[in-house]
């Protein structure tokens, strides 16, 4: 009567593809809505910040990290923390800046992208360019003002991709007057 | 990915995005639905693909939406459907008495005009995979208390 379990079921993996799926989708439908890659690219970073900001609580809650100390304490638990935990793989950090406050990810494969392909017609749509809304969004949070771009993207022909980060500043608490 | 917690906020921004760019656009309600309930279909279509790649064939109808219910369901959402009823004229009701996309939001009635949104993605997951499974069918989805919520799946004869 009831259908065997024939095969193990690897939730992890299907829960993975189901966002991939859905993230594609998502991509779609923007290109759809709107004339050029650079409003999409837009859409898709604004839409990446909206989840940044809400994803950092989730992240402080689950994993029990304070406050970093500096730029690599941060790179390392982006990295060696986060990426795992969200996305099941690890970047590496690298091409420091001399002054350390700008350094890489390097994906050597992109969660977001396993079904993708690029049409030739989407040259300057930077695919995967939510990621960056979710980290400029996540820091923000925790008072650091970073940017963030891609720098390299498999999708585009490079060996791998990169994500660059750039410390900007600190962002001071503003306390309202006569607030301790 | 071993967490769900990307799916659910992409999923809530999908939402956002769609409802948002309608306010100020000539698009009613009915069309935001579509749109999710298309990008639902898309997804389901996929995920169903990759999902019945190493099963038996199905026997009939009612097992197709068993496996909907069984495997499906624990795939996306990490629960089995709580209960499947059917007229066995093509009509099925699939019961989900705490439907994940929901279970975060509000567990009563505050809320339940928002609801609705949060059904349209899945209806189409479903209405997908059961369509290369090689079923026609409408799917759409009614709640009274939350985070319970009912898919009415109806088969189209072709």
């Amino acid at each position: 009567m009831s259908r065997q379990s024939n095969r193990p079921t690897d939730s992890k993996k299907m829960n993975s593809e189901l966002f991939t799926l859905t993230y594609g989708a998502l991509v779609t439908q923007l290109c759809k809505d709107y004339e050029n890659d650079e409003e999409v690219n837009k859409q898709l970073d604004k839409m990446g910040y909206n989840i940044g900001v809400r994803l950092i609580e989730d992240f402080l809650a689950r994993s029990s990290i304070g406050r970093c100390q500096d730029f690599r304490e941060t790179a390392d638990v982006i990295a060696k923390v986060a990426f795992k935990m969200y996305l099941g793989v690890t970047p590496s950090v690298t091409n420091w800046s001399p002054a350390g406050d700008e350094f890489s990810l390097i994906l050597e494969n992109n969660p977001l992208v396993d079904f993708v392909e690029l049409p030739d017609n989407h040259s300057t749509l930077i695919y995967s360019n939510l990621l960056c809304g979710v980290l400029r969004g996540a820091l923000e949070m925790v008072q650091m003002a970073v940017d963030v771009r891609f720098a390299q993207d498999t999708l585009r022909g490079d060996n791998v991709t990169e994500i660059r980060m750039k410390f900007i500043k600190r962002i001071e608490e503003n306390l309202p007057a006569g607030d301790e | 990915m071993a967490d769900e917690a990307p799916f659910q906020f992409l999923h809530n921004e999908m939402i956002q995005y769609i409802y948002k760019s309608s306010e100020n656009g000539e698009t009613e309600n009915g069309r935001n639905i579509t749109k999710l309930e298309n990008m639902g279909f898309r997804v389901g279509q996929g995920l169903i693909e990759r999902l019945t790649k190493d099963t038996v064939r199905f026997k009939d109808e009612l097992d197709i939406m068993k496996f909907i219910c069984k495997d499906f369901w624990t795939c996306v959402f990490k629960k089995q459907i709580d209960n499947l009823r059917t007229n066995h004229q093509g009509i099925y009701v699939l019961q989900d008495n705490k439907f994940r996309l929901l279970s975060q939001l509000s567990a009563g009635k505050q809320y339940l005009e928002q609801a609705p949104k949060y059904l349209s993605f899945t209806c189409g997951l479903v209405r997908g995979a059961l369509s290369n499974l090689g079923v026609k069918s409408i799917v759409t989805a009614e709640v009274s208390i939350m985070p319970a919520c009912k898919f009415q799946v109806m088969i189209q004869k072709m």
